[in-house]
């Protein structure tokens, strides 16, 4: 039973970590590459929960949904890049906190707008509405596990392409040295566009999957955001394979912790000191373990190679 | 041609004159509520009452011009004050009024009753003020934390329900809910779960109450925090297993977003849609009239703050100086309540009716609450005697 009952935990960690990881991917690559802060990240997850939530609820396909919102977008992300933030690369961090920041107000408030600041309807696409059994007694649910799938897969598709492919291999070289790569005659501009838009697409995935099991109203990026510079400080700034380990470990941590933290502690403490203690430290468990990291290896598990 | 000085400088003194002279006619409100980020859509509720309430007062609040200023407490503590100090320096409000959250509320109220200003709370119940921390200045128009948990604990109580696994938030009203809900539910309890204030995911939470298997769950999760745990609650296929009975967490705020998965939810309350009195009928039409969507308690209690300050203006015939005479008239609630007739206990906090509601498909097929009993008539709050005030 405790067994069981661990495993589900797990999965569940799993499940959170790989939510994290979308978010994070785009991140980090954006900061990594082009060493921009972008708080705005929040706001595409927002955006692309918004649109695949407002088709889906318009055309009754979820799937239509996620057709439509990634490449929205990917195309809001780029035309960003291209009007607000191709300015600030140049800038100090201040700057660019001060300009995403004013982004998410702006995002906040164009989304409150066309939609209303109440929460939007959404819901679990019919087909995934089931549960599928994982292990003998112990039934996971599909749109769940289906969430899982897609993040692992994506996490496969961004390594091969990061370390496989051409592209991957402009973005790596721009991550260690852009002048150089500028130098070399690649159109580093474009190659900026790109990576932002697919950053943004990744959010907006992240976004549209989160939709039906949380809630798609103003604002939701940020909740999620705060966890994201978590995991981007514990992967390394810059990584993708930082981005991953960082963010499963994040998801396991902080979904073990509030499972079992309490129930640890009434052993040792006694049950009315563990009421009080132990949900205080669950939620802080994540910031006790990035301070960890941060104390250990300055640079994150997983520093990304800088010149 | 050059204006002399002294005509410039005599203007500006004839200038402030007149703008003192009108300000003593000029009656100034500050409200305070959440207007951004995930939980703005409640401050929405509030401030929409608020216009309707003035709306249905002529703009005249005791029949003084009205000056209502909204601030944007973003649902910290710390910026809340903010805000209040920036309403008392700056705009020099006769009243401070609003506030959703108990922990912002913990910050506010003191720093505005410390200056002599009315403190107007229209929703958050922090038990410090029904108790030691009452003060003579300060009127909630809704309800202490403890009181509508306590009707879902006698209810259930009463229904011989048993098992039942808690969770709340970890923050003051979140300790509060559960104490009240102790307060009359003396069956066992399974486990008592508080969650980080704002969290997501509740699928670690649910898990492990599948894992401890009660025989019902009893929660409160305010706001985007209720719409997401009773969606995953659902999805997680556990509503079949175990009923859920919650407070403020299934309401006119989160049905909207919650849909179907919303049926078949208990909730307890002092005030519902479907109230049948004339104010409330009055509030509730105009409301769906004017905003296009249903009102929740949050905006009903924010109308009749408004209503409240009305009628003590009135009391005293605009002189915003007789703060005795404001709050003597305060303290008989004398105005047309959505909730119907109540009175104020000596710790001005109402003696009210509190209401068993059920999530049911209503006449045009959009899931509601509505009234099923009534658990508790004339209910008064467990702190009111802690309170110096007699």
């Amino acid at each position: 039973m405790t067994a069981l009952l661990v495993a589900e935990q797990c999965l569940n960690g799993l499940q959170l970590g790989v939510m994290l990881f979308l978010m994070a991917a785009g991140l980090t690559l954006v900061f990594g590459i082009m060493n921009l802060v972008n708080l705005a990240h929040g706001s595409l997850y927002m955006v692309g929960a918004y649109l695949a939530t407002a088709v889906f609820n318009w055309s009754g396909s979820f799937l239509l949904g996620v057709l439509f919102a990634l490449p929205a977008t990917l195309a809001i992300g780029m035309l960003v890049e291209v009007i607000a933030l191709r300015r600030l690369y140049e800038r100090d961090h201040l700057d660019q906190v001060l300009a995403t920041f004013g982004l998410i107000l702006f995002f906040n408030e164009a989304v409150a707008i066309v939609w209303g600041r109440t929460a939007l309807f959404t819901r679990v696409p019919s087909a995934l509405t089931g549960h599928i059994m994982v292990l003998p007694g112990v039934s996971y649910p599909a749109y769940r596990a289906v969430i899982i799938l897609v993040g692992l897969a994506v996490a496969l598709v961004l390594y091969v392409l990061v370390s496989r492919t051409r592209l991957g291999m402009l973005i790596r070289a721009g991550a260690s040295n852009r002048t150089m790569v500028a130098a070399l005659g690649v159109n580093i501009r474009l190659l900026y566009t790109l990576v932002f838009g697919f950053g943004a697409a990744l959010a907006a995935l992240g976004g549209l999957m989160a939709g039906p099991i949380y809630n798609v109203q103003p604002g939701m990026g940020e909740e999620i955001l705060i966890q994201v510079l978590v995991v981007i400080v514990i992967g390394g700034i810059g990584s993708i394979r930082g981005a991953l380990v960082g963010a499963v470990v994040v998801g396991m941590v902080d979904t073990l912790g509030r499972a079992f933290l309490k129930p640890l502690l009434s052993t040792t403490l006694g049950p009315v000191a563990a009421q009080s203690a132990g949900p205080a430290l669950a939620s802080m468990l994540i910031y006790l373990l990035m301070a960890a990291v941060l104390f250990f290896r300055p640079r994150g598990l997983f520093p990304a190679v800088r010149s | 041609m050059r204006t002399p000085r002294i005509a410039v400088v005599l203007l500006l003194i004839a200038g402030c004159l007149a703008s003192q002279a009108r300000a003593a006619e000029t009656l100034k409100i500050g409200f305070i509520t959440t207007l951004s980020g995930p939980q703005g859509v409640i401050g929405k509720h509030m401030k929409d009452s608020v216009e309707l309430a003035l709306d249905h007062l002529g703009r005249k609040v005791g029949g003084l011009e009205t000056e209502v200023t909204y601030g944007d407490d973003q649902a910290k503590p710390d910026v809340g004050k903010q805000v209040a100090d920036e309403m008392l320096k700056k705009h020099r409000v006769n009243f401070v009024a609003g506030v959703i959250w108990s922990s912002v509320l913990l910050a506010v109220a003191p720093t505005v009753t410390a200056s002599g200003t009315f403190m107007i709370d229209t929703n958050a119940g922090a038990h410090e003020f029904a108790g030691k921390q009452c003060h003579e200045l300060f009127f909630a128009t809704s309800w202490q934390n403890d009181q509508t948990p306590e009707a879902m604990g006698k209810h259930m109580q009463d229904q011989g329900v048993t098992d039942v696994y808690v969770l709340a938030p970890n923050y003051a009203a979140g300790k509060d809910m559960v104490t009240g809900f102790k307060r009359f539910f003396k069956n066992r309890i399974v486990d008592e779960v508080y969650t980080k204030f704002g969290q997501q995911d509740y699928q670690a939470e649910i898990s492990q109450i599948r894992a401890a298997n009660p025989k019902a769950v009893f929660v409160f999760y305010p706001g985007g925090m209720g719409i997401q745990f009773v969606k995953q609650y659902v999805q997680a296929g556990l509503r079949e297993q175990y009923p859920l009975y919650s407070v403020y967490t299934v309401d006119e705020v989160t049905l909207p977003a919650l849909g179907d998965a919303a049926l078949g939810s208990w909730e307890t309350r002092y005030w519902s849609p479907d109230l049948k009195n004339e104010a409330n009928a009055k509030y509730v039409g105009d409301f769906r009239k004017k905003f296009g969507y249903t009102p929740s308690y949050y905006g009903a209690q924010s109308y009749d703050g408004i209503l409240l300050i009305d009628s003590a203006v009135r009391a005293v015939k605009g002189d915003l100086s007789n703060k005795k005479g404001m709050i003597a008239a305060m303290s008989r609630a004398d105005f047309r309540s959505t909730r119907g007739k109540f009175t104020y206990n000596t710790n001005h906090f109402p003696i009210q009716n509190f209401y068993l509601l059920k999530a049911v498909k209503g006449g045009s097929g959009e899931v509601e609450m509505q009234i099923q009993k009534t658990v508790f008539e004339n209910h008064k709050d467990a702190y009111y005697q802690e309170c110096p005030m007699k």
